[in-house]
C-alpha cells in the first residue's frame, strides 16, 4: 500500500467515526493511524540534536590531542567509547558485561532507596497535613535534609551507618525524599474546598477523608514528586558508590576506578553513559506508572497531538 | 414589603416545618454582617427559592442550614442527618466514575455495598444518566455533571434539599431542561427544597414560594407565593401571569441594589 493510500484510509476511518460521535456530548478520542510523516516529525528534532552533540564531541576530542603522549587525554572519540568501552558485549572481564554487573547493585540501591523515600515521604507529608503546627514543626527539617552537603559528612555517615548498602540507602533517601514530601504536601493541601465541604456534610472521620479524598486528589502532584525523586535517587546511589565501597561494588566504583588512568577513559565514559541510561529508564518507568494511574481523570493525562 | 399575598398562611394542623430560621443573623469574624434578622420556614412539600444580589448572603443561608457554617444569632432548626446539598459546582470526584460518584454519599454514610449500588442505579435512572455510569467526570458536559451531582444527593433520600445556584454555570437550554427535570423530581421524591439563584425566571418557575433578599446585610424584602400548581409545563415561562410575577420580583431587586 502506498503512503497516499494509507493517508486516504485514515481520512475514511475518521469520516466514519464522526456520525457515531455526534450524539455523544464529548467526542470520544479517535484512535489515529500514525503516518510515516507523523513519525518523522516526532523523531527528527531529537535526532538532529544528537547529531550536533556528537559532532561537537568529535571536534573537541580532536582539538585536545596530546602530541607528546600521542593520545587524546581529555576526551576519547565517541567511536572509541564504543569500541574500547562497551565492546566486547559479552566478555566476563571487559566491555558491557562487567559494566552491567556493576550497574546491578547500584540499581538495587536506587530502587530500594526510592521505595523507602516514597513510603516515608508520603507518610511525613500526611503527618504535616494534619495541622499547621505539625507542618511548622517538620518542614524546616525537611528543607535541611535537602540542603545538607552529604559529601561533607561522609565520615559521620560511615560512623553511623557503616560503609555497605545501609549508608548508600541513607544517601539516596536524603536526596530523594524532599521532592516526595513537598509535592505530596502540596497535593494534599490543594484538595478542593468544596470537596472538603462535601465530606464534612457526611461527618466522615479524618482517616476516611484522607483515604477517599485527600490522597487521591494529591496523587498527580505526588507522582510528579516521585518522578523528580527518581532522578535524584540514581545520582544518590552513584555518588554513594564513590564514597562507600565496601560490600557489593556499584557502577560509581567502576567509574571512579576507570578515572585513574587516561587509557581507561573510554571505559569510564561507557560506565557513565550506562548509568545515565539507567536514570532515563527510571524516569520513563515512573512516567508510565503515572500515566496509568491518572489517565482516566486528570487533565495532564490528555494526549497532545 | 410588597402587597402580594404571603405564603406562610399555613393552617393550624400543618406538620412541623422541615427547616426553620428565626431571627437568624450572621456576622463573620472579620466583621462582615452577612445576614440580618431573617425568619422563614420551609414546610414539607414546599419549594422555597431565595433570590438576591450577589454577595447578599444567600449562600451563607445554606451553609448555616447544613451546619457548614455556625450562625451567630437566632435559631436554625433542621434535621442535619437528612440534608441533600447541591453545590454551585458539581463537585464530582474526578477519579471516580459516574456510578462511583453517585454512590459516594451512601458510601460515606456506611450504607452497605449492595444497597448503595441499588440506590445509585435508581438515582441514575431518575436523573436520566443511564448509559453513562462508566464515564469519568471529564467526559461529561456541564449539565450531565449537575445531574450526577443531583443523583449523588438523591441516593440518601433527604427530607430537605439545599441548592446553591446549581445551574448558574449552564447555558440557557441546559438550564431550562434541568429545571423541567427538577420539577418532576420534586413531584416524585417529595422533598422540601431551599433553592438559591440569581435568575428570577428560574425562581418563579421552580418554586412554590419566592423570597427576595436585600444587599448586605441580607434581609428579606419580598415574599411571593407562586400561584401555579404542581404541574409546571415548559411553556409556563411564556404565560403573562408568569411575566407579571417576574416583574414584581424584579422591582424588589432593583430596590435591593439601591
Amino acid at each position: 500500500m502506498t503512503a497516499l493510500d494509507s493517508e486516504r484510509r485514515e481520512v475514511a476511518l475518521e469520516a466514519q467515526a464522526v456520525p457515531s460521535a455526534a450524539g455523544a456530548v464529548v467526542p470520544v478520542r479517535q484512535p489515529r493511524r500514525k503516518s510515516a510523516g507523523h513519525h518523522l516529525r516526532n523523531i527528527l528534532p531529537p535526532l538532529i540534536t544528537f547529531a550536533v552533540f556528537i559532532a561537537v564531541w568529535y571536534l573537541y576530542s580532536w582539538s585536545r590531542f596530546d602530541v607528546a603522549a600521542q593520545r587524546r587525554n581529555a576526551l576519547p572519540y565517541p567511536h572509541e567509547v564504543i569500541t574500547d568501552g562497551f565492546l566486547p558485549l559479552w566478555d566476563p572481564v571487559s566491555g558491557l558485561r562487567p559494566i552491567l554487573g556493576y550497574m546491578w547493585p547500584t540499581a538495587k540501591v536506587t530502587l530500594i532507596g526510592l521505595t523507602i523515600s516514597v513510603v516515608l515521604g508520603v507518610s511525613i507529608a500526611v503527618v504535616m497535613n494534619l495541622s499547621r503546627g505539625m507542618e511548622r514543626a517538620l518542614f524546616p527539617y525537611a528543607v535541611l535534609l535537602q540542603t545538607v552537603p552529604i559529601l561533607a559528612i561522609t565520615p559521620l555517615l560511615t560512623q553511623l551507618f557503616g560503609d555497605e548498602i545501609g549508608v548508600r540507602l541513607v544517601v539516596v533517601v536524603l536526596i530523594a525524599i524532599f521532592p516526595v514530601i513537598t509535592n505530596t504536601l502540596f497535593g494534599l493541601q490543594s484538595t478542593d474546598r468544596l470537596h472538603h465541604d462535601l465530606f464534612t456534610l457526611s461527618h466522615v472521620s479524618r482517616w476516611t477523608r484522607l483515604r477517599k479524598l485527600e490522597l487521591p486528589s494529591a496523587l498527580p502532584a505526588m507522582m510528579a514528586g516521585i518522578r523528580i525523586a527518581s532522578g535524584g535517587a540514581v545520582i544518590g546511589a552513584i555518588v554513594a558508590d564513590f564514597f562507600f565501597n565496601q560490600g557489593e561494588k556499584g557502577i560509581g566504583y567502576y567509574i571512579r576506578n576507570k578515572q585513574q588512568r587516561a587509557a581507561n577513559r573510554p571505559e569510564m565514559f561507557a560506565g557513565t553513559i550506562t548509568a545515565s541510561m539507567f536514570g532515563v529508564v527510571m524516569f520513563l518507568i515512573v512516567g508510565v506508572i503515572t500515566a496509568r494511574a491518572i489517565r482516566n481523570w486528570h487533565e495532564s493525562a490528555q494526549t497532545r497531538t | 414589603m410588597t402587597d402580594t399575598a404571603t405564603a406562610s398562611d399555613s393552617s393550624r394542623t400543618a406538620p412541623p416545618p422541615r427547616l426553620r430560621f428565626e431571627n437568624l443573623s450572621m456576622v463573620f469574624p472579620d466583621g462582615t454582617h452577612a445576614i440580618d434578622d431573617v425568619s422563614f420556614t420551609v414546610d414539607p412539600g414546599e419549594f422555597v427559592t431565595v433570590v438576591g444580589p450577589s454577595g447578599c448572603g444567600k449562600s451563607t443561608l445554606l451553609r448555616i442550614a447544613s451546619g457548614l457554617t455556625e450562625h451567630t444569632g437566632g435559631v436554625c432548626e433542621v434535621n442535619r442527618d437528612s440534608i441533600g446539598y447541591v453545590f454551585q459546582d458539581a463537585t464530582l470526584l474526578p477519579w471516580r466514575t459516574v456510578q462511583k460518584n453517585v454512590e459516594l454519599n451512601a458510601e460515606l454514610h456506611g450504607i452497605d455495598k449492595n444497597e448503595r449500588k441499588r440506590r445509585a442505579t435508581e438515582a441514575i435512572e431518575l436523573v436520566n444518566l443511564v448509559g453513562h455510569e462508566g464515564k469519568y467526570p471529564k467526559q461529561l458536559s456541564g449539565g450531565m455533571k449537575m445531574r450526577c451531582s443531583l443523583a449523588r444527593s438523591l441516593v440518601l433520600n433527604p427530607e430537605v434539599f439545599l441548592f446553591d445556584e446549581p445551574f448558574g454555570a449552564l447555558d440557557e437550554i441546559s438550564r431550562e431542561r434541568l429545571n423541567d427535570e427538577l420539577i418532576n423530581l420534586f413531584q416524585s421524591e417529595k422533598f422540601a427544597a431551599l433553592f438559591i439563584t440569581h435568575s428570577i425566571a428560574e425562581a418563579v418557575f421552580l418554586s412554590t414560594r419566592v423570597l427576595v433578599m436585600s444587599a448586605r446585610p441580607g434581609r428579606l424584602i419580598g415574599d411571593y407565593a407562586i400561584p401555579f400548581g404542581a404541574e409546571r409545563p415548559h411553556d409556563l415561562r411564556f404565560e403573562p401571569e408568569f411575566a407579571e410575577i417576574c416583574g414584581l420580583i424584579n422591582n424588589d431587586l432593583k430596590d435591593a441594589h439601591s
